[in-house]
């Protein structure tokens, strides 16, 4: 059944070895993992931030830093974590790594292209890292006019000009999901037939290559505007401040699409395999994919309903908006429906499968509230809208980001982590986010601003709760990544199919060989039909 | 059919699966560089709404003939492409790089009528951050108008430039017997990402020389 | 794959239809027609970004897929517009400063 394969054959880890051959590599395999190590130390420096933020919000007055330095903490924190972590994190790793594994092809149609993605990334990273250290941004990881193109003086070109860079990486990367998974799909692999992390997949990709390009744009007029003095938003000239946020927006609301999506595709996996079902409803599943990609980009103007945008614009935008919630909460149903009667393992990426079900629904609805035109006008810059998107952010892409993970530990590296400390992680993970977090609501509701370094003195103990809860959080994040890196070299040997799932990267080696298949698989079965698991077992 | 095989990328099955996944993959880009353009010209479609009289009057300050005739160039040089493509499906190798190298020499015509443009806008006191004296009718919306001609001709003309440099990549390795009929499929995508630089250009003659010419 | 390929004399054809119309809308836009100006210019512009996405980039012969691409394309660049178009024209219909 479920035996430990030893190594005999090379595999993509060991059948190169070098500096050169891994900063050269056009394996689509070994790109993932590049990605990886990168983005893993943009979300540490993330959460250095984080940490700051939370010490200095432990006591109402502006003790710690200055409230310039305090700008530059969470428009730093925003803009790591957004643009050089979330907006990757699944797609640049587990999408790269698994794609053509899932489809049943060698590589991705552009290899040179996905290596050239990842440069690219780096490049983008290096501009934000050198804009950190000569001194940091303090506009906001939204950038708004005036105060970015006028009066901000600090790193904003900068800045503006890495987060444009690496914008390209995320389009390229796009464009590459998008020609593979519709021109190199196995024989026999409708699509019907593919995993449901290739339909988010595919939906992630059509937001990365529609989207990015209009925030591409409005930042380098940004900068124009401070470097050229090319004033487009600038309102002396008749300039308009809104228009900026139109078109940041236009973007950044399908964005956080571009960062749930790939998420939600993996606990269609993960439901499916640690419940022994398929999923329920695989057509709704996958159409509400393709619905979120679509819909995504008609809400922007919710984020602006203070803005002055006009108020028959903000109804069309909140009426929009509530539409969009729709497909995403079919999901939720849709997994839940699968666990019904299915057989339930509690395996860890079951346990980060729950957790992102129940904290994206609570994430979810509170976006409901927030497009309610007068619920928004009270909550607007409050800490109840930071609460909100960090539920789905950590809450929910998070954990399918550290369920995916160790998902596909086995498979990428050939080696079990520790299910123990894994399961304990995971627990302290669940408990130290809503610590964090949920105080957030509470006190965001009652007034709280957010971006404020300094509070009326009724808010401090929701912020010890939060700070609480971020320092349980933080521990939680750094024992996976102890015990992730120990598995690489003293974790037990993994088997190729661990978790007796279905999906072609299971019916490879753990790690898979260069070119992922020895001949290419014919496909004649429907996803998840873990019926057929039997007759696929080859001795 | 050596050349045939040897163009095959070990991740495809056959050369038709190539040809259609980069095809497919450059009309992607294209999407992406509409939306990207697209982000500035929705810039100027809410300022020009704001702001029509505005716009039409600083409108009348570009060069007309100057702005025709660069358009006329730039149609020119996507006949050339559109030729050169022809004569890569035929294997007309010496045409392939005469076509390829009159679209680049159309190109940089087009940079130089661009150029001395901006250079009469310089010396007119008409360039926004670098010299901009007009004191007229509705100089703040004037100098709007002129941020963003300046900025979305020069976008456009740094997507130009990059052409070039592309065309003359694909003229060098056309010159050394690079493609076949059977393998032409680098320059059909350099094609694509051409004719949309002149698309771009199509739209941005009307929407800047020609709002208000019937008022002068 | 049926490998269609377009003669330089289609493409000639299309050259000169395109100059013609720049030619035109040259001409026209020195002439009066009040708010129409604009529209026409929009129109012949639509027309010549026609024939080159058509003809020049061979839309005309390729597959489906290509055709929804540059669809979707466009499509959403009208999204953009528009949706951002129904706020500044809505502004200012209510009486109360700032909406």
């Amino acid at each position: 059944m479920i035996t430990a394969t030893v190594e005999t054959r090379e595999n993509y880890l060991t059948h190169e070895y070098g500096v050169k051959s891994w900063l050269l590599t056009q394996d689509h395999k070994r790109i993932a993992l590049l990605y990886l190590v990168a983005i893993s130390f943009f979300f540490f420096l993330g959460g250095i931030f984080a940490t700051v933020i939370r010490l200095e919000l432990l006591t109402p007055p502006g003790d710690l830093v200055s409230a310039q330095t305090y700008n530059k903490l969470f428009t730093l924190h925003g803009v790591i974590m957004v643009f050089l972590f979330l907006i990757p994190s699944i797609p640049a790793t587990l999408g790269n790594f698994l794609v053509p594994m899932m489809i049943g092809c060698k590589d991705l149609a552009f290899p040179k292209l996905n290596l050239l993605s990842w440069y690219i990334f780096i490049v983008g990273g290096v501009f934000v890292l050198y804009a950190m250290l000569v001194g940091g941004v303090d506009t906001g990881w939204t950038f708004y006019v005036p105060f970015s193109t006028s009066y901000a003086n600090t790193y904003v070109i900068m800045t503006a000009l890495g987060i444009f860079i690496a914008g390209f990486s995320s389009i390229l990367t796009g464009l590459n999901f998008i020609v593979t998974i519709h021109r190199m799909r196995a024989p026999g692999l409708t699509w019907f037939r593919l995993p449901l992390f290739i339909w988010s997949m595919y939906a992630t990709s059509i937001i990365q290559v529609l989207g990015t390009p209009v925030i591409a744009v409005t930042l380098l007029l940004v900068a124009l505007e401070r470097g050229f003095h090319l004033g487009i938003f600038d309102p002396a000239l008749g300039g308009d401040p809104v228009l900026f946020q139109h078109l940041f927006w236009f973007y950044s609301h399908p964005a956080v699409y571009i960062m749930v999506l790939p998420g939600m595709g993996v606990i269609s996996e993960i439901v499916s395999v640690y419940s022994r079902k398929k999923v329920f409803g695989y057509k709704f599943v996958a159409f509400s994919s393709v619905a979120i990609a679509i819909l995504s980009f008609l809400v922007w103007g919710h984020h602006m309903f203070v803005s002055s945008q006009s108020v028959y614009a903000s109804m069309v935008f909140s009426f929009l908006s509530f539409l969009v919630a729709v497909p995403s909460a079919i999901k939720v149903f849709n997994w839940t429906a699968t666990l019904y009667k299915g057989s339930i393992s509690y395996d860890t990426p079951m346990l980060y499968a729950f957790g992102f079900i129940g904290l994206f629904t609570i994430g979810g609805l509170t976006g409901t509230f927030l497009a309610t035109l007068g619920f928004d006008v009270h909550v607007t810059d409050t800490y109840f809208v930071v609460a909100h998107f960090h539920y789905i952010m950590v809450g929910g892409t998070m954990m399918a980001y550290l369920g995916a993970l160790h998902y596909w530990w086995p498979k990428m590296t050939g080696r079990m982590y520790p299910e123990l400390w894994a399961r304990l992680s995971a627990l302290v993970i669940f408990l130290g986010f809503n610590l964090t977090f949920f105080p957030q609501f509470i006190m965001g509701y009652m007034g709280m601003p957010r971006r404020y370094h300094a509070y009326p003195e009724e808010f401090q103990v929701y912020h010890v709760l939060s700070t609480a809860g971020a320092s349980v959080l933080a521990v939680g994040y750094l024992i996976p990544a102890v015990y992730l890196i120990w598995s690489l070299r003293y974790g037990k040997l993994a088997p190729d199919n661990p978790w007796n799932a279905t999906g072609l990267e299971w019916q490879t080696t753990s790690p898979p060989p260069p070119e992922n298949f020895d001949i290419t698989p014919v496909v004649n079965h429907e996803a998840y039909d873990y019926s057929i698991l039997e007759e696929m077992k080859v001795g | 059919m050596a050349n045939h095989t040897l163009a095959l990328r070990h991740q495809f099955d056959n050369i038709e699966q190539q040809k259609d996944a980069s095809t497919f993959g450059m009309w992607v880009f294209l999407v992406t560089e509409i939306l990207f353009f697209g982000g500035m010209f929705c810039c100027y479609t809410v300022y020009r709404s704001m702001y029509p009289s505005a716009f039409g009057h600083a409108s009348n300050h570009l060069g007309l003939i100057l702005g025709a005739v660069s358009t006329a160039v730039l149609i020119c040089s996507s006949f050339t492409m559109a030729c050169a493509v022809n004569s890569a499906a035929t294997g007309a190798k010496d045409a392939l790089v005469a076509f390829l190298w009159v679209t680049i020499l159309f190109a940089a015509a087009f940079l130089v009528i661009e150029m001395s443009e901006w250079r009469m806008l310089y010396k007119e006191g008409l360039m926004p951050g670098f010299n901009f004296t007009y004191r007229d009718i509705d100089p703040a919306h004037v100098q709007l108008f002129f941020c963003m001609y300046f900025a979305m001709t020069g976008l456009h003309a740094s997507h130009v430039t990059i052409g070039i440099g592309l065309l003359m990549v694909m003229a060098f390795r056309a010159s050394r017997g690079t493609f076949t009929p059977q393998y032409y499929t680098p320059i059909e995508i350099s094609g694509l990402y051409w004719h949309f630089v002149d698309l771009v250009w199509i739209f941005l003659f009307p929407l800047y020389y020609l709002i208000a010419r019937h008022l002068q | 794959m049926t490998e269609h390929i377009v003669t330089k004399k289609q493409y000639a054809l299309i050259f000169a239809i395109l100059m013609l119309l720049t030619f035109a809308t040259t001409v026209i836009g020195m002439i009066d027609l009040g708010r129409l100006n604009v529209v026409v210019a929009l129109v012949i512009a639509t027309i010549k970004a026609l024939l080159v996405v058509l003809f020049f980039m061979h839309i005309y012969w390729s597959s489906k897929l290509n055709k929804l691409v540059v669809v979707s394309g466009v499509v959403w660049l009208a999204l953009l517009l528009w949706l951002t178009l129904t706020d500044i024209f809505s502004r200012g219909w209510l009486p109360f400063p700032g909406k």
